[in-house]
């Protein structure tokens, strides 16, 4: 099994603990004059997003993680399943809801999405910053209304719901920042 | 905090990493620093970095050298301290002797390492470690302007900001006192009592050190002596002391060991160590035990690294800052 020992270590690694896949986003290494080094490791899950940090004696070694970067396509839910395509080669991947979480919102057909495998499972796909996304419902808004700090929730056409402003109509298409589920501005086709 | 030194695009590669006006700082220390110790009668010197001799450390990597154009293939050291060269000279009739060298250690990387760095050490004859922490604190307060150093034993300190005996608690207690403090522990640490010292040292005790003023700890656990004399107490401790500011060590004393048979003793139990780490052997055998026996005189005798105190003049927070080529730069 391949590892990286103490000296190895920076920021970037992927690294495997208690069957996990991290990312070592920063390495330390202190040392006290005349005694043994500590390298301390801050690694966020690859799968669940979480911190750790942890210290490691010098000289101790760690696994490294079988994990890659794909570009993926969406192409379509069955259930709560969500299906993927590399883009390379066509291999298809299924996601579950659980690990698609809050982005099934930015979801709809041919969508290009960043995705991490790890022992070739996918384990999490990120959508672009930016998607361009179609009004399929709203209120209607006051005429004439151009103020933005009025919101309305809009239904778009992945079934979520996104806050706009007063004065956007149904099938017109919106286009959303998916870090934040914030509305951006309105888009022309 | 910048670790690598990279934060400048690839095109800026050949940039010095220090900016000109640490630079010139950097020098204006270098003179006072020389005045300090001509002004104590101090002789400067200069040592071999190259040497067959080593000092011989449990968790000090000198590197290596092989000689390639003599017939016969020569194994040389780069010094990790001028240390055995400069007592040669002490035990052949020097006087108070001092030193701005460089120093090199493999494998030492981080805001506050650099594989090579500068070094400030100097040898008093007659001092002891009383009078060597006096002219550490003077030498400290010339330089960095600070406020007057305070003293604690290296027991006191423990006590206060980890609140553990660190000379008499067992390795079960050491352990707990981290887990208790959320204190990450490494897989690998076991029964090695110095292990456990030195991580809550790192982790509990040395943030804390000379936040306002510097703090020289002395009285180390006996197990820490490196070169240092042992005193008989209960328990017993080693007469060495460092020197912190802002939780930064910035210099290591001894009352020097004088005991030849003593000193390779401690060189052959450090290989032994070496050896279960899996690290190479380093010559036990060098010219400082022959001169030892021939007669150290008694004396004190402090390293500090100089990048660090530096770096804090300077209110750095990385020796990127203040060294003209850190890190892969060089």
């Amino acid at each position: 099994m391949a590892t990286y020992s103490t000296s190895d270590f920076r920021k970037g690694l992927k690294v495997q603990i208690d069957g996990e896949p991290y990312l070592v986003i920063d390495s330390n290494f202190r040392k006290p004059g005349k005694g043994n080094a500590i390298y301390t490791l801050r690694m966020r899950n690859l799968v669940r997003g979480t911190i750790l940090e942890r210290n490691y004696k010098g000289g101790e070694s760690i696994e490294t993680a079988d994990v890659e970067e794909i570009e993926s396509q969406f192409l379509y839910r069955q259930g709560d399943k969500y299906v993927f395509m590399n883009t390379d080669n066509y291999e298809q991947y299924e996601l579950t809801a659980e690990q698609v979480g809050e982005d099934w919102r930015f979801l709809k057909d041919s969508t290009l999405c960043q995705m991490v495998l790890y022992e070739n499972n996918p384990i999490t796909i990120t959508p672009p910053n930016h998607i361009v996304l179609k009004v399929e419902y709203c209120e209607p808004g006051a005429k004439g209304n151009t103020a933005t700090n009025v919101t309305k929730p809009v239904k778009v056409e992945t079934g979520a719901e996104i806050q706009c402003p007063a004065f956007v109509e149904i099938g017109e298409l919106i286009r959303v920042d998916t870090r934040t589920g914030e509305y951006i501005e309105r888009v022309k086709e | 905090m910048t670790s690598d030194g990279n934060h400048l695009q690839s095109n800026d590669r050949w940039r010095p990493t220090a900016e000109l006006p640490y630079l010139q700082l950097r020098a204006a220390l270098l003179g006072r620093t020389r005045d300090f110790f001509s002004q104590r009668g101090f002789l400067e010197v200069e040592t071999p970095l190259l040497s067959t001799d080593t000092v011989v450390d449990q968790y000090l990597d000198p590197f290596g050298i092989t000689t390639l154009s003599e017939k016969q293939a020569q194994h040389l050291w780069l010094q990790t301290s001028p240390e055995l060269a400069m007592k040669r000279i002490l035990a052949a009739g020097s006087g108070a002797i001092y030193q701005i060298t460089r120093a090199f250690r493999d494998g030492e990387k981080g805001p506050l390492h650099n594989r090579e760095f500068t070094m400030v050490e100097w040898y008093r004859p007659n001092d002891k470690m009383d009078d060597g922490i006096a002219l550490l604190a003077e030498l400290t307060e010339a330089l960095l302007e600070t406020e007057p150093t305070e003293c604690t034993s290296y027991r006191d300190a423990f006590m206060r900001h980890a609140n553990v005996d660190p000379l008499t608690a067992d390795t079960s207690r050491l352990a707990r006192v981290a887990t208790a403090a959320n204190v990450a522990i490494p897989e690998q640490f076991g029964l090695d009592r110095d292990d456990w010292l030195d991580l809550l040292m790192l982790e509990l005790v040395m943030p804390h050190l000379g936040r306002k003023r510097p703090v020289i700890v002395y009285d180390y656990p006996a197990s820490q002596a490196a070169l240092a004399r042992i005193r008989q107490a209960d328990p017993p401790v080693a007469e060495r002391f460092e020197l912190f500011y802002k939780g930064v060590e910035l210099a290591n004393g001894y009352h020097e060991l004088l005991d030849a048979d003593e000193l390779q003793a401690r060189a052959i139990t450090a290989n032994e160590k070496r050896l279960a780490m899996g690290k190479n052997l380093l010559p036990v055998e060098n010219r400082l035990i022959e001169a030892m026996r021939s007669g150290l005189p008694p004396c004190t005798g402090v390293a500090l690294g100089f990048d660090r105190l530096l770096m804090l003049a300077a209110g750095a927070d990385t020796l990127a800052d203040v060294m003209t080529f850190y890190g892969d730069r060089a």
